[in-house]
């Protein structure tokens, strides 16, 4: 079925588009949208897109940084000052989805996708969203938390600082086929250290529940500590708390909350 | 539904169709310009036969959406051959046995094609990279990445 197209210079009038009009879908790269119109998904006969600078702004160049919900992984990768970013942003598709898909859209990517979402889980993102209402910041677990309310906004970017030391932020997918499989989970770990122990630690993970999520419980086994065997024993065995995975073709439930302790012992460890 | 007038290059020649809102790029160029060279395998981003360059960067022509090429270049295996002789690329694969049924083989030659533009040497690691998001049902794979890396400047690696 034909769509209606509607494209707008400002990313104010896509908002007030999307906002306006229930049937409205807002297209970034397309990866998710068009396949939903190639399969005859009938919920979307308007397509909102938005040529706005604005939206494919990268700032990287201070201690916070911030993507414009445009911005592609292949772009991601390309800039130096976002090597923190890149092992998610490689872990995302092949080359052409990697060029096409967005970090606006990722936030929306239903499982087992969402992997760019994980990283910025665990960095305590901000995500700027605009909807008839005006704009504004919401912390990125909220946004998550509540995503499916939040179609008819419209993301402007995310935010996020800067690792204190490449070392402090880890991630990994587990997928079956390499380099482009579906996540069988996704984990990704922020460890700031002060004074030798950690100090606001952040562990999340994708596939472990309807929408990503934090780790609360290992978190509080890592905090105020030093990051050795003791500790990360105590976080990998607390990790499946409040997790609720599903069981899909890359993974059972059973099989998910069995692994995600180990890879999560094997990436505060700094084993492959 | 009303048409919407769309213009692009396509390898290299200037062309205005009429689109259907929601229409991807692989049904324009296959059903409107009647290119038959990006073929349709999955429609979801899966297989990698549609693959298309766009302003020289790869990308999946059926989830693209076809108002978005709108003054761009589109790229498609029908314009890889340079005159009436094979792209290298070509020549290459036909060399390796790199196509068997064939069906995979003009979204490999575009994913080979966009790592070669930009990465003329490429490792064997850079190749399977590259041709990670395009499936193969029949070749294994060996004699395509073979193929690439005849083609490539890195050819003693091969
Ligand atoms: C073959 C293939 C492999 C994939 N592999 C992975 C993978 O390994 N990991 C992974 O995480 N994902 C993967 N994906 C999913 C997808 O490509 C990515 O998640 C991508 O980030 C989605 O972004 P997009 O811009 O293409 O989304 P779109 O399809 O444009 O949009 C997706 C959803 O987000 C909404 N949206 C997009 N941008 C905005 C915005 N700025 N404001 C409000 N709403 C918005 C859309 O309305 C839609 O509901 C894969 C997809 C394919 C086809
Ligand atoms: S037809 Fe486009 S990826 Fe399969
Ligand atoms: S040669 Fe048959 S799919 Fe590749």
């Amino acid at each position: 079925m034909a769509v209606t197209v509607k494209t707008f210079a400002s990313s104010n009038e896509a908002a007030t588009a999307l906002s306006s009009d229930r049937t409205a879908r807002y297209l970034g790269g397309g990866t998710l949208v068009m396949r939903a119109l190639n399969e005859g998904d009938v919920s979307i006969s308007t397509v909102v897109r938005a040529s706005d600078q604005a939206l494919t702004r990268i700032d990287a160049s201070g201690p916070r940084i911030t993507l414009g919900a445009g911005v592609t992984f292949a772009r991601v990768l390309a800039e130096r000052d976002l090597a923190f970013l890149h092992a998610p942003a490689r872990s995302i598709g092949g080359p052409a989805v990697r060029n096409m898909g967005t970090v606006g859209g990722n936030l929306f990517a239903p499982n087992p996708y969402g992997d760019f979402a994980v990283a910025l889980l665990a960095l305590d993102a901000t995500v700027a969203v605009q909807g008839g209402f005006g704009s504004r910041d919401i912390a990125i677990e909220e946004f998550l938390q509540s995503r499916e309310r939040q179609s008819g906004a419209l993301v402007l970017s995310v935010s996020c600082t800067r690792p204190a030391s490449a070392d402090a932020f880890r991630y990994r997918k587990v997928a079956r086929i390499k380099p482009k499989g579906g996540s069988v989970i996704t984990l990704a770990a922020h460890l700031p250290i002060s004074g030798g122990r950690i100090a606001g630690a952040r562990i999340a993970l994708g596939s472990m529940a309807p929408t990503q999520i934090r780790a609360k419980a290992a978190e509080r086994a890592l905090e105020g500590r030093v990051l050795d065997a003791a500790t990360i024993a105590a976080a990998a065995s607390a990790v499946t708390e409040g997790t609720a995975p599903s069981d899909n073709a890359l993974g059972s439930a059973w099989y998910r909350r069995e692994i995600v302790g180990v890879h999560l012992r094997r990436l505060l460890s700094g084993q492959e | 539904m009303s048409k919407t007038p769309l213009q692009f290059r396509h390898n290299g020649r200037d062309v205005a169709i009429f689109v259907d809102g929601g229409t991807n790029l692989l049904v324009a160029l296959r059903e409107l310009i009647g290119d038959m060279t990006p073929k349709f395998g999955c429609g979801q981003g899966g297989c990698g036969t549609c693959s298309v360059l766009i302003d020289g960067e790869l990308h999946l022509s059926c989830l693209t959406l076809a108002e978005t090429v709108a003054g761009r270049s589109v790229e498609t295996l029908d314009g890889m051959k340079q005159g009436p002789n094979l792209h290298p690329l070509q020549r290459a694969f036909a060399d390796a046995f790199a196509a068997q049924c064939g069906y995979c083989t003009p979204g490999m030659l575009m994913a080979a094609k966009a790592l070669l533009d930009r990465n003329p040497s490429p490792s064997r690691a850079d190749v399977v990279e590259a041709i990670s998001g395009n499936i193969c049902r029949c070749t294994g794979y060996e004699s395509i990445i073979n193929a690439i890396l005849a083609a490539s400047g890195g050819r003693a690696s091969a």
